[in-house]
C-alpha cells in the first residue's frame, strides 16, 4: 500500500478493500436468498447496504469508475427497496451480474489494474433500462472505463467552491467588498435541531466584517416564555469579498426552518459603518452576542461513564499468527516444566509443583482461547457455492441446485482459506460427473433437477465435509477398466468396489471422455486429494451406480496443536494423534497370526486387524519386536479402518504443537508433523492413514530406507 | 474540554476515516456500528456530536435522530448525517426527523473539520 501524503486517509484503502470483500461476500449470500425466493423486505435493505458502502468508500479514494457503477446499482436497489421495480425473476440475474462486475471493478480498483474497454457496459445498460432512466447519461460506460486506470489517491474534494476558513475578522474595507443586508428569523425547528444562531454568526463573521441588530421586541414575559420557542431575530450587515454563495452555505442547513432575506445593500463598501437605525436594536459585536435562545437546560443532568462497549475488533491476521506462535512456543517451555517438575520430590516443593500444574492448566485454556480466535463458520466457503452450481449447471445445460447444513460450523481460518479451491473442484466434479443431463435424469425415474449437498460437521475433534449428489454415481466398469489400461491396477487383480471408487483419486486419472473446460482444466480429484492432505485432512468417496456419489472430507480443525499419545519404540519416541486411538492392549500370542502377502494380523473381538510394526517401518533397532512383549495401539483411520501399530512402550498423553516437516525439511511418508518434547528432543507425529498406505501395500514396502537416521538428522534448530 | 464526537456508520472504512481524521483534530471520538448501537454509546454519556450514516443495519439514521430528539438528554446534541449527491430524498428526511446539518460523501478531511466547527461550538 502506498501512502500518499496528500491524503492522510489513503491509509484506510486496506481496510476498504478488506471490508469490500465482506460486503461482496454479503451481497452474493443475500442476492442468493433473494434468487431462491427467501428474500424478504431486509434482504434488499441488506443489499442495498452493502452497495452503498462500497461506493461510500470508493468515492473517499477516488475510484471514480466504481463510484460510476455502483451508483447505478445503488439506484436500481434504491428503486427496488422503495417498490418501484419488483425483485422478479428477470431481474434477479441482472442483479447478480451486477454483482459480478461490481466485484470485478473493486479488484481492479485494489490492483489498480485498468479492465478491458467497455467493461460493464451491457450491464450498465441493462440496470439503466430497468431503471427507465436513460437520462442518467452521467454514467456513461466508456467514462467509466476510462477512469478505471487512473484511481488516484486523491479524495474527491470540497463539492463547493466556498472560501471556507477565510482569516477570521476578514477582509475589511476593501473596494471590491459588498455589503450585504441579511434578515433572520429562525423559527423554533431550527433550535430544535440543534442548530445556534451564534454558530452562524461567527461563521458570518468569517466572512468579513460584520455588524448584528437583534430584534427582542417578541420576547414575551418571563412568565409566558416557552424555553423551546424562538422570539429573537437578527439583522446583519455583512461586508464580504466572498460571493453570495459563501453566505448561502452559511445558512444551507435551516434555509427551511428559517426566514431568510438576503439583499446587496451598495456593491461599494464605504469605510464607515453605519448600523441602521429604526428598529429597537441591540448593537452587539458577533462575539458577544449570546442570544439565550438557545434551549439548553437539560445538559445538566450528565452521566460520565465509560467509553461505549465495543463488541468486535479487527485485527491483522498476522497479530493472530504470532499469538499462536508465541503460545505454541510456551506450551512447549510449559510441557518441559511439567516434565522436569516430575522429578522433583513432591513433599519438598509442593507450591512449585502446584504452581505448574496451574500453569499447565492456564496454558492450556490459552491456547484453546487464542486458538478459537481464529475459529470461523465455514459459511464464508459454503455461500460461494450456490453461484458456482448455478452458473456452472447453466453452462452444461443441467439443472441442480444445492443445499448446505451445517454452515456455521467453525474452522481454524488456515484451514478455511485452503477449503475452497478442494470444495469448488468437488461441486464441479459432481456436476460435471455426477448430475445427469435433465433428460437423461427424467428417464431414470428421478426429478429433472439434480441435488448437490453440501453438509460441515464436527465430529470427535475434526471438521467432516460431505460433498453428495443424486447423479449417475461411479461406474465402476469403466474406472476399472482405465486403471487396468493405464496400468494403474494389475489385469485379473481382486479389488473391491471401494478402492475402485478411490482410484479416481489417483493422479491424471479422469473418466471424462472428452476435457470439459469445467472440472477439467487440467486438474484432477489428485490435485484435491494432496490439497486436502496437505490440510491434514482425508477424503474418500462412497458411491452408487445410478444413485450418486458421496465425498468425505475430514480435516483437523486446527494445524497448530495435536493431542498426542507419547509411544517409545527403541530410543525413539512418536507421538500418536489421541483423535486416532480407540484402544491400547497387550496380545496374547495366540491372537496374532501371519497373513500371507498381509503381515501379521491381530484377533480382536472377532475382528482382524493388521499390525503395523513401527520398529520396521522406521528402521529402529533395539525395539521390541513381539507385539506380546510390547504395546499394541489400536487405531481408526478413515481411509484404512483399523489398525495395530505395535510400539515398546507409552509414555503418556500430552498436547503437542505441530512444526511442519515441510517447511523445514521434507515430506516423509507417514509422518505429518514434528513436535519438540518437554525434554527437548524431537519427536515425529505419526500419520495414521498413511502409514498404513505405505506400509500396508504388499506388506513388503518399507518407508524410505534409512529413514530413522534420516530423521535422526533433524535437530531442533530445523524445527525452530 | 476536549469535545466528545460520536460516529455512527456500518461501514468500518468510514468509521476509521472520520475517526482519524477527527482524532487528529483534537476531537475524542467514540464510534457505533448501527443506531442501536449509537444509543448504547449515548446512554452511557455526553456527546458535543454525532456524526451518522443514514442506511444501517438495525436502526437507521432517521430512527436514531428522531430517538435523540425525542431523549431529554440528548436532545440539544447537534446530528450531522452522512449522505450522499444522490440523496436528496434522504437528506430531506434526516433533516425533517431533526439533523442540524449534513456532510456530503466523498468528503475531504478539511471539509469534515470545518463541518463539524460549525455546528459543534
Amino acid at each position: 500500500m502506498s501512502l500518499d501524503p496528500a491524503n492522510p486517509l489513503a491509509q484506510f484503502r486496506q481496510t476498504y478493500f478488506e471490508e469490500c470483500a465482506e460486503l461482496l461476500d454479503a451481497l452474493q449470500s443475500q442476492l442468493e436468498l433473494l434468487s431462491n425466493g427467501g428474500g424478504d423486505e431486509e434482504t434488499l435493505h441488506a443489499i442495498f447496504r452493502c452497495v452503498h458502502s462500497i461506493k461510500g468508500g470508493a468515492g473517499a479514494f477516488g475510484f471514480a469508475a466504481l463510484v460510476a457503477f455502483s451508483h447505478v446499482f445503488e439506484s436500481l436497489l434504491d428503486a427496488m427497496r422503495d417498490k418501484r421495480i419488483a425483485a422478479t425473476p428477470d431481474v434477479v440475474p441482472i442483479l447478480l451480474r451486477a454483482s459480478d462486475a461490481l466485484a470485478d471493478i473493486v479488484s481492479a480498483a485494489r490492483d489498480d489494474q485498468s479492465l478491458p474497454a467497455g467493461f460493464a457496459a451491457d450491464i450498465t445498460v441493462a440496470l439503466e433500462e430497468l431503471l427507465g432512466a436513460a437520462a442518467a447519461a452521467a454514467v456513461e460506460a466508456p467514462a467509466l472505463i476510462a477512469a478505471v486506470g487512473t484511481p488516484t489517491g486523491a479524495p474527491v474534494g470540497t463539492p463547493t467552491g466556498a472560501p471556507v476558513g477565510a482569516p477570521i475578522g476578514g477582509p475589511t474595507g476593501a473596494s471590491d467588498e459588498i455589503r450585504y443586508r441579511i434578515e433572520f428569523t429562525p423559527h423554533s425547528e431550527m433550535l430544535q435541531k440543534a442548530n445556534e444562531p451564534l454558530l452562524l454568526i461567527r461563521q458570518l463573521h468569517r466572512l468579513g466584517g460584520l455588524s448584528v441588530e437583534v430584534d427582542s421586541s417578541r420576547i414575551p414575559s418571563l412568565a409566558a416564555i416557552e424555553p423551546e420557542a424562538a422570539y429573537l431575530s437578527w439583522i446583519f450587515t455583512l461586508d464580504t469579498g466572498a460571493p453570495q454563495s459563501a453566505i448561502d452555505e452559511v445558512f444551507e442547513f435551516v434555509e427551511d426552518d428559517c426566514d431568510l432575506r438576503v439583499q446587496v445593500l451598495h456593491t461599494q463598501v464605504p469605510q464607515l459603518r453605519v448600523p441602521e437605525a429604526g428598529v429597537p436594536t441591540v448593537v452587539a459585536s458577533a462575539e458577544g452576542s449570546g442570544p439565550a435562545t438557545a434551549p439548553d437546560a437539560t445538559q445538566g443532568e450528565l452521566h460520565v461513564a465509560a467509553a461505549p462497549s465495543v463488541h468486535s475488533i479487527r485485527v491483522d491476521v498476522d497479530k493472530v499468527d504470532r499469538l499462536v506462535n508465541l503460545v505454541g512456543e510456551m506450551v512447549i517451555t510449559q510441557a518441559m516444566l511439567t516434565e522436569q517438575s516430575s522429578l522433583l520430590p513432591a513433599d519438598q516443593y509442593p507450591v512449585l509443583i502446584q504452581g505448574i500444574e496451574a500453569l499447565a492448566q492456564s496454558a492450556r485454556e490459552l491456547q484453546e482461547s487464542v486458538m478459537a480466535i481464529r475459529a470461523q463458520p465455514v459459511k464464508s466457503v459454503f455461500a460461494r457455492m450456490p453461484r458456482i452450481v448455478r452458473d456452472l449447471a447453466a453452462i452444461l445445460g443441467k439443472e441442480a441446485r444445492i443445499v448446505t447444513t451445517g454452515e456455521m460450523t467453525e474452522i481454524d481460518k488456515t484451514v478455511i482459506e485452503q477449503l475452497n479451491d478442494p470444495l469448488t473442484h468437488m461441486i464441479r466434479n459432481s456436476l460435471d460427473h455426477g448430475i445427469e443431463p435433465p433428460e437423461v435424469r427424467v428417464a431414470c425415474g428421478k426429478p429433472r433437477q439434480g441435488t448437490i449437498h453440501l453438509a460441515a460437521a464436527q465430529q470427535s475433534g475434526r471438521i467432516v465435509i460431505e460433498v453428495s449428489d443424486d447423479g449417475r454415481g461411479i461406474d465402476r466398469e469403466k474406472v476399472l477398466a482405465k486403471a487396468q489400461d493405464r496400468g494403474l491396477v494389475a489385469a485379473g487383480a481382486i479389488v473391491s468396489d471401494e478402492e475402485i471408487d478411490n482410484l479416481i483419486f489417483l493422479p491424471a486419472f479422469s473418466t471424462a471422455e472428452k476435457v470439459s473446460n469445467i472440472s477439467g482444466r487440467g486438474v484432477g480429484l489428485d490435485v484435491v486429494k494432496r490439497n486436502v492432505q496437505s490440510l491434514g485432512g482425508r477424503i474418500h468417496v462412497q458411491s452408487r451406480l445410478g444413485a450418486g456419489s458421496r465425498f468425505i472430507l475430514s480435516l483437523p480443525l486446527t494445524l497448530a496443536v495435536v493431542d498426542g499419545m507419547v509411544v517409545s519404540v527403541g530410543s525413539e519416541t512418536y507421538i500418536i494423534p489421541l483423535t486416532a486411538i480407540i484402544e491400547s492392549l497387550r496380545p496374547r500370542p495366540s491372537d496374532i497370526h501371519p497373513v500371507v502377502g498381509r503381515g501379521d494380523v491381530l484377533a480382536l473381538r472377532g475382528e482382524y486387524v493388521p499390525l503395523i510394526y513401527l520398529h520396521r517401518s522406521f528402521s529402529i533397532e533395539n525395539a521390541i519386536a513381539n507385539p506380546c512383549h510390547g504395546i499394541v495401539i489400536i487405531v481408526q483411520s478413515e481411509s484404512a479402518g483399523r489398525l495395530g501399530v505395535v510400539v515398546d512402550e507409552l509414555l503418556g498423553q500430552q498436547q503437542v504443537v505441530v512444526k511442519s516437516l515441510e517447511a523445514n525439511y521434507d515430506q516423509v511418508d507417514g509422518v505429518s508433523g514434528a513436535t519438540i518434547l518437554g525434554n527437548g528432543r524431537v519427536a515425529l507425529i505419526l500419520d495414521i492413514a498413511r502409514l498404513r498406505e505405505a506400509d500396508g501395500q504388499a506388506g513388503a514396502m518399507r518407508l524410505e530406507p534409512g529413514g530413522a537416521r534420516r530423521f535422526g538428522a533433524i535437530d531442533q534448530a530445523v524445527l525452530h | 474540554m476536549v469535545k466528545r464526537i460520536l460516529t455512527v456508520d456500518d461501514s468500518q472504512t468510514m468509521r476509521d476515516m472520520v475517526a482519524f481524521t477527527l482524532r487528529k483534530a483534537g476531537f475524542d471520538v467514540n464510534v457505533a456500528e448501527d443506531g442501536t448501537k449509537a444509543l448504547i454509546a449515548l446512554s452511557g454519556g455526553r456527546f458535543d456530536l454525532i456524526i451518522t450514516d443514514l442506511n444501517m443495519p438495525n436502526m437507521d439514521g432517521i430512527s436514531l435522530i428522531k430517538n435523540v430528539r425525542a431523549d431529554s438528554r440528548h436532545r440539544a446534541v447537534p446530528i450531522l448525517i452522512l449522505t450522499t449527491e444522490s440523496d436528496e430524498v434522504k437528506k430531506a428526511a434526516g433533516k425533517k426527523a431533526g439533523a442540524t446539518g449534513w456532510l456530503v460523501k466523498p468528503f475531504s478531511p478539511e471539509r469534515l473539520i470545518e463541518l463539524v466547527h460549525r455546528v459543534c461550538p
